[in-house]
């Protein structure tokens, strides 16, 4: 189909396309409308310059050098870039550990026998987790022992002195690093409580010591909260395999009761998928004239049920507001992050229901039906007879679903790539060796209505292929190159040769999806067993990261763990810092002196790329391969 | 002979947050985009202020283009004039910085560039239909409008008010 410019500039996805054209058709508001609506955007908060953190404000530095250069309590743009970017870091941190938090949560009252549905579906893993904390497990059941793991977690997040648990994991020389530059966290939320007391009026106002903050705040993330919820995760649903699906909007069904699933945690989607496989619920969906009950994921939700149960994709950030104007989704539940308040306003205009979930997260004009894992499973049931009810009321004129889908392949985690790989990292760190993979990328983050939906993302990870570095993804990345089709392993065939020959001998594709975006830890526990089984740091390896539409807060933290851990990470769109030169330089030049790795910064996926695979042949240079 | 527009600003919308400078500033860059902007030399000026007025009153001052222009009579270089579509401009090649023109100005929206040491100001933005600050007021108090467009709207609301009063 022919769209006009102005939708083609918006995204290179055809579904999302469609249905651009479909709302304007329609006469709904997107969130490109009010983008252009918000134009143009405030300068003093792009540059980070704008200070709101006492009543003696609104502050802001004149970028121009004309009007004031300092703040009423006389912060100077370091100063407050540098405070806002910890903010950023604090937000980010607490969003991840509190969703890990939420899964320990769940894993201890399962052992408890408290909850309603769940089990513990990977034992081994529970087992090794056991090991790792040095809980003795002789002769307990295994219920027994998920509480006791739990409730070493749980200490974690109030843990005073640390080191956290899971830093054991981390490579001996990046210890020592961290340790010499004062970046070991010593509790989660201890490290998130501080970010907001160093930025309280008045406390921190050295810019490199609130950014090497940021870092330890990150890393508390990364190899804390975020790896909490990975690993628990795993225990209860199960650790991700290889399996196939279907992603973009075509996956919603004309004839059945299509449940969009958005959010992220894996507590209630979980029960939602069980839920909608009850012959109960199946059979009132026939009775009113539904061939069935169609589930679909949407943005880390998404991932995760994906990852563990193969239930298809709908799509990314940017396209939850489009799912809902197909006019065919009789429900959309979410949870928590990245669920745009907007989606009430389309849901208004057909019959779907929005139906939160979360305590901590109400949208007003939808409806509100509180999950508790105590009792999961009929909750669950609850609101899935919401949905199948609700198909009576959709109006069979006005459903446009755009007839595109693509296959993919996900579900690789850290475990299953090396059972991809026959059991051992060596064919990897041979073919990395013998150049036939010249190193790894992990491309990962959100969508960004400023950049073309999924140009970047998609961009990025062809560029990289094409040079023979193979990718692992995450998150809204990972949603976009499924779109595209880069999930395939016939997708080998856009790579260059050797990671061609690679990917054939293995039967995987050129680029592995491992999870949700908490799931970036399960990127970290694999580049600490590749340099752990080299004897290098992290910082050594021939790896790079991007985030090449990335816009959350959840984002800076990610990007800082990773530059923390060693990994030169490009972001793709501008970082509100440019208001200090100091910090700008500190993040881009300055922090490879303290962490072995910096950030760079670059809007063009052809210029991502080229920085990336300069800074791999670097790494591959001084590695003497 | 249709009206030339003018950039008005309407005295109870400024909520003082900065943006018209920002935006004036970036389109009198040579990059045009903020975060090259910040960076260039000379640096770019912006030629409109916003003022406060104690207590809790703010409000975007620039150069009104005076039809009977004291600068233009007081530039002793002959370097302000007044374009056919009626926007006074200093030519930079014949400016001497004499600031006589700053003397005189009753708004005080001349500036003085210590890179150029040129005067600069308002220049309704040549290259763009509505002028940058217009576009880029988030309150609508700047707006870019011929006299009679302004006063049409002024005459409503005191039409309105009036009305109201009577009906009291």
């Amino acid at each position: 189909m022919e769209y006009s410019e102005d939708i083609l500039n918006k995204s290179i996805d055809p579904a999302t396309q469609e249905m651009l054209a479909r709302m304007k058709e329609l006469g709904i508001e997107t969130i490109w409308d009010r983008l252009e609506a918000m134009q143009p955007q405030c300068g003093f908060g792009e540059l980070g310059v704008c200070c709101r953190n006492c009543t003696q404000g609104p502050c802001r530095i004149d970028p121009f050098g004309e009007g004031p250069q300092l703040g009423v309590c006389g912060a100077t743009a370091d100063t407050i870039v540098a405070r806002n970017l910890l903010r950023m870091t604090a937000a980010g941190a607490a969003a991840h550990s509190d969703h890990g938090r939420d899964i320990a949560h769940t894993l201890l009252e399962t052992g408890l026998g408290k909850t309603e549905g769940y089990e513990i579906k990977d034992e081994a893993k529970l087992m090794a987790l056991a090991a790792e904390y040095g809980i003795e497990t002789e002769g307990l059941s295994k219920e027994e022992i998920a509480v006791k793991v739990a409730r070493v977690a749980y200490a974690e997040f109030g843990a005073q002195e640390g080191p956290l648990h899971f830093l054991g994991r981390v490579p001996k020389a990046r210890m020592e690093k961290w340790e010499k530059a004062g970046l070991v966290p010593r509790g989660i939320d201890r490290e998130i409580v501080e970010c907001m007391h160093r930025t309280h009026i008045g406390v921190d106002h050295d810019y490199v010591n609130l950014t090497l903050h940021g870092l330890r705040t990150s890393i508390s993330d990364g190899w804390g909260g975020s790896m909490i919820a990975t690993e628990f995760s795993d225990v209860l649903f199960g650790t991700p395999k290889p399996l196939r699906s279907l992603s973009n909007l075509g996956t919603l069904k004309r004839d059945e009761v299509n449940i969009v699933l958005h959010g992220h945690e894996p507590t209630l989607s979980e029960m939602i998928v069980a839920a909608a496989n009850d012959p109960e619920l199946i059979a009132l969906a026939k009775k009113l004239g539904a061939k069935g009950i169609n589930l679909v994921g949407m943005c880390c939700t998404g991932n995760e049920i994906l990852m563990r149960q193969g239930v298809a994709l709908a799509g990314n950030f940017l396209q939850q507001e489009l799912a809902i104007a197909t006019g065919a989704v009789e429900a959309m539940i979410v949870d928590v992050q990245c669920i745009m308040p907007a989606i009430v306003n389309v849901a208004n205009c057909f019959h779907t229901k929005i139906i939160s979930t979360s305590p901590k997260a109400k949208f007003p004009g939808a409806t509100h039906i509180e999950f508790h894992e105590e009792h999961a499973y009929t909750i669950a049931k609850q609101i899935v007879k919401e949905a199948v009810e609700n198909y009576r009321a959709r109006n069979k004129g006005r459903v446009h679903i755009p007839d595109v889908t693509m296959e993919l392949m996900a579900g690789f985690s850290v475990e299953a790539i090396v059972a991809a790989l026959g059991g051992s990292l060596d064919p990897l760190l041979n073919a990395i060796k013998s150049g036939d993979i010249k190193g790894l990328a992990g491309v990962v983050g959100c969508n960004n209505v400023k950049v073309k939906h999924d140009y970047g993302h998609v961009k990025l990870v062809e560029n990289l292929i094409k040079e023979n570095v193979l990718v692992v993804n995450t998150g809204c990345n990972a949603i976009a190159c499924a779109k595209a089709g880069l999930l395939l392993p016939e997708a080998a065939e856009k790579a260059g040769e050797g990671l061609k020959g690679v990917c054939k001998a293995l039967g995987i594709p050129p680029v592995l999806h491992m999870g949700s975006c908490v799931d970036c830890s399960r990127i970290l526990v694999a580049l600490a067993a590749v340099a752990n089984a080299l004897g290098v740091d992290i910082s050594d390896l021939p790896v790079a990261g991007a985030a090449p539409e990335w816009m959350s807060e959840k984002a800076v933290s990610i990007g800082s763990y990773f530059v923390a851990s060693g990994v030169y990470t490009i972001l793709g769109t501008v970082p509100p810092v440019l208001g200090s030169k100091a910090v700008t330089e500190l993040l881009t030049d300055g922090a490879e002196a303290v962490v072995g790795a910096k950030f760079g910064v670059a809007t063009d996926p052809d210029e991502m790329s080229r920085l990336m695979i300069e800074h791999i042949e670097k790494k591959r240079e001084s590695l003497g391969i | 002979m249709s009206q030339p527009k003018e950039i008005f600003v309407r005295l109870d919308r400024c909520v003082g947050c900065h943006t018209c400078e920002i935006a004036c500033a970036v389109e009198h860059s040579q990059s045009k985009t903020l975060f090259s902007a910040i960076s260039e030399h000379p640096v770019p000026k912006y030629r409109l202020y916003v003022e406060w007025v104690p207590p809790d009153q703010k409000l975007s001052i620039l150069c009104r283009h005076c039809e009977d222009a004291p600068c233009v009579h007081a530039c002793i270089s002959g370097a302000i004039s007044r374009t056919p579509e009626g926007v006074v401009i200093t030519d930079e090649d014949k400016c001497i910085g004499c600031w006589t023109c700053v003397m005189v100005c009753p708004y005080g929206v001349i500036g003085r560039h210590l890179e150029t040491h040129k005067a600069y100001r308002c220049d309704r933005c040549p290259d763009l239909d509505v002028p940058a600050c217009v576009s880029a007021c988030p309150t609508n108090a700047l707006v870019y409008r011929t006299v009679e467009e302004f006063s049409v709207d002024r005459r409503q609301v005191a039409a309105t008010e009036m009305l109201a009063g009577k009906g009291g």
